[in-house]
């Protein structure tokens, strides 16, 4: 047995017992986890966890770090910032940047940047453009996209209307083993208008989205997959009827695989009353009947993982009147804590939790850690009882553009390693 | 008798008690205006800037008699003059005029919440004079007024309301009004111009306006903005025409002399036929003078209002 480097004592597995562990790590790679001594450790790291909660390093599916183009929103620095003191060892970067990631060489300039900032991790995997511009018009270089770093292609933000064009698409890169993310949004119905249309768009005299806008595609997007037998992972899944459509396409086989966001976990269409810009999010946020129906879903795993859709805008271009505010919420520095809220209301078991905040990662081919021997040594440390206030000091990302901002969260990540090194 | 409303937004932050106020008030200054001095000097030292950052000719000249006549200084700002086309923000642009120090801004904008936004962030009064699809509160209060002066009061009376409901701050502020003090409130529309979950407003509906009309004590037709149709919320102003108009024939199913309004300006021939709008039931006229003396009472509430309620 190789002498180990690091050395994580007295943990407890997420999703397990009382039962403590301790872990042990060489060459970056998990060697083991037992209880008994391993012989020569002197040498080794120590880090006494007694009290803590042992996860994989987590795994962040979908998020905005504006970088090329906007940095004075977010810059991929900062971004992995928030993403390290969040507890996530990867995170996949969307390709709505300025100019869009739908080049190797902007796939390169965010790798460059990443390796500069953060050398040891959190590891950055960019998504790229599924077409031109992000146009929908003309596929992207996706072949070159992929040998660049990109584990994934999508429109996100922009999804294509063509439905000819992107059942191409998905045909395309599922040869090159790129899965399609899928935005899904009906470009004609009420598009990006960040409040559903109910009883508070109305009352508000705001123009709402209806839920069917994302279902209607959420069905195209299912029967496609099923048709041509090609992956499609579809993106912040925000309403009932898109569950209903994912459950009965997922019985009968068809490859999709789905994410939701804490935020349509946990708020309703009510956290937009009195204009709250920073409740404008696309999807909009729903209604209790949705929240219940994403709660259940993700449990049963109709809806796979939990991803941040971290969407960072400035202050100021909050600070509107809510038509003309941005779309979009700051979520890396809280989804972990406020994905144990979940567990905390016994909406979700801690292994539920686990499997959302890590599964990403086997989806899209990331470095997976199981904790066998072998695997890379990529680690979340939890204190779950730490009782902290999602201020905008405590926030890494340079937006602190959240519905949560001022909550009091309890459970926050105390450490991170990934391959092996300390990150936080 | 003190105010101790800082802003108007929406008519749903009244009590009945305030409404009652506000009608009072506006009788008291009826008088004014029909003086051959119509100028009193209650309001002399007061500013009030009227910044309307969408087109109004009715709702910006009656403020602004109002002001005038209770003797406050009115500046007019309109966005084509001002900084908002020059890409300023609206809260700096808001900034910039209370750094000014007015009493109050009346503000018209086309984003529903406009006037709340400035409310949450300025120290003076704000009044809403219309914000998106979402409140039109000083419509709705002369509305009110308007009614009174037929009936006396509003309550257990039906008042339908016709046309485009779900771009209408006009509608939404007159349903929670009149709806406040005990009127029945009818809409008629097709459905493409219903608000969404329009079953959660205190109101009946009724798509079929010979049917809708049928015993309504009053008629207050709505501005058909020509877009919809682009919009292909309805397929032509003829066949709109057809089903919605408020003509001399459908007029006679509700009860007899019964009033119409408008809050304008009118499209005749499209919601409104023009032997309706020029007939003695027509009130549209009399809104526009209530306009002035419940715009004064308005200004003379919030402009003389002390900033801490009274003790006890």
């Amino acid at each position: 047995m190789a002498a180990p480097e690091l050395i994580i004592r007295g943990a407890r597995p997420a999703g397990s017992d009382a039962r403590t562990v301790d872990l042990y790590v060489a060459g970056g790679r998990v060697l083991s986890m037992e209880n008994h001594d391993p012989g020569r450790t002197h040498d080794a790291r120590v880090v006494e966890a007694g009290g803590l909660v042992l996860l994989p390093g987590l795994t962040d599916c979908h998020v905005h770090l504006r970088e090329p183009g906007q940095e004075w929103k977010e810059d991929i620095a900062s971004g992995l910032a928030a993403a390290a003191h969040g507890g996530f060892a990867n995170v996949m970067c969307m390709a709505n940047t300025k100019p869009a990631n739908d080049d190797a060489s902007v796939t390169s300039l965010m790798l460059d940047r990443a390796r500069d900032s953060w050398p040891n991790g959190p590891r950055l995997f960019p998504v790229g453009a599924l077409t031109v511009k992000l146009a929908g018009e003309a596929l992207a270089s996706l072949s070159e996209l992929k040998d660049a770093g990109c584990p994934a292609v999508s429109n996100d933000g922009r999804p294509v209307s063509n439905t000819e064009l992107f059942r191409r698409a998905v045909e395309y890169a599922s040869d090159l083993g790129l899965i399609v993310i899928d935005h899904c949004e009906d470009p004609f119905l009420a598009p990006g208008t960040g409040i559903n249309e109910g009883l508070i768009s109305s009352a508000l005299g705001l123009r709402g989205q209806p839920s069917v806008a994302e279902a209607i595609q959420v069905a195209r997007d299912c029967l496609l997959a099923a048709y041509l037998q090609a992956p499609i992972h579809l993106a912040h899944i925000s309403c009932r009827q898109s569950v209903e459509i994912i459950a009965r396409a997922k019985e009968q086989g068809a490859p999709v695989t789905a994410e939701t966001c804490p935020h349509y976990l946990l708020l309703t269409e009510e956290a937009a009353t009195g204009y709250n810009t920073q409740a404008k999010v696309s999807p909009p946020l729903r209604t209790s009947d949705d929240v219940a129906a994403l709660r259940q879903a993700l449990r049963t795993g109709v809806i796979d993982i939990i991803s941040t859709d971290h969407a960072p805008h400035a202050a100021h271009e909050k600070e509107t009147p809510f038509d003309e505010a941005p779309n979009g919420i700051s979520g890396l520095d809280s989804a972990l804590a406020l994905s144990l809220r979940l567990v905390a209301e016994g909406a979700l078991s801690e292994a539920d939790l686990v499997r959302a905040l890590t599964k990403g990662a086997e989806i899209f081919g990331l470095p997976v850690n199981r904790f066998t021997s072998g695997d890379p040594a990529d680690i979340t440390l939890l204190d779950p009882n730490l009782p902290w206030t999602l201020t905008e000091q405590e926030m890494r990302s340079k937006s602190k553009n959240t519905p949560f901002l001022n909550t009091k969260l309890t459970g926050r990540c105390v450490g991170l390693f990934v391959a092996g090194k300390k990150i936080v | 008798m003190s105010w101790l409303h800082k802003d108007l937004l929406c008519v749903s932050q009244f009590s009945a008690d305030d409404v009652e106020t506000v009608m009072r008030t506006a009788d008291s200054f009826q008088e004014i205006n029909a003086r051959p001095v119509k100028k009193v000097p209650t309001l002399r030292g007061k500013s009030v800037v009227l910044f309307f950052a969408e087109p109004s000719t009715r709702t910006k000249t009656s403020f602004d008699i109002a002001g005038k006549r209770l003797s406050a200084d009115t500046f007019s700002l309109a966005k084509s003059s001002s900084s908002l086309v020059k890409g300023e923000s609206l809260k700096d642009t808001a900034l910039t005029l209370e750094a000014m120090n007015p009493d109050a801004i009346v503000i018209r904008h086309a984003s529903s919440g406009a006037a709340d936004f400035l409310a949450r962030r300025l120290k003076c009064s704000i009044i809403n004079a219309g914000d998106g699809w979402h409140a039109h509160p000083t419509q709705a209060l002369l509305d009110l007024f308007t009614l009174r002066r037929i009936w006396g009061d509003v309550a257990g009376k039906t008042l339908l309301i016709l046309g485009d409901i779900a771009h209408s701050r006009v509608a939404r502020s007159n349903v929670i009004l009149l709806g406040m003090l005990g009127a029945n409130v009818r809409l008629c529309a097709p459905k493409t111009l219903l608000p969404a979950r329009p079953e959660s407003w205190p109101v009946t509906i009724e798509p079929n306006l010979d049917a809708a009309i049928e015993g309504a004590d009053a008629v207050m037709c709505l501005r058909l903005q020509l877009e919809r149709q682009q919009a292909g919320l309805l397929p032509n102003l003829r066949e709109y025409s057809n089903r919605f108009c408020l003509t001399a024939a459908r007029l006679a199913k509700a009860k007899a002399n019964a009033p119409v309004l408008h809050p304008g300006p009118i499209n005749r021939g499209v919601e409104i036929a023009s032997e309706v709008a020029d007939s003695p039931e027509s009130r549209i006229l009399d809104q526009v003078s209530a306009g002035v003396h419940v715009r004064m009472a308005l200004l003379h509430l919030y402009l003389t209002r002390r900033d801490t309620p009274a003790a006890g």
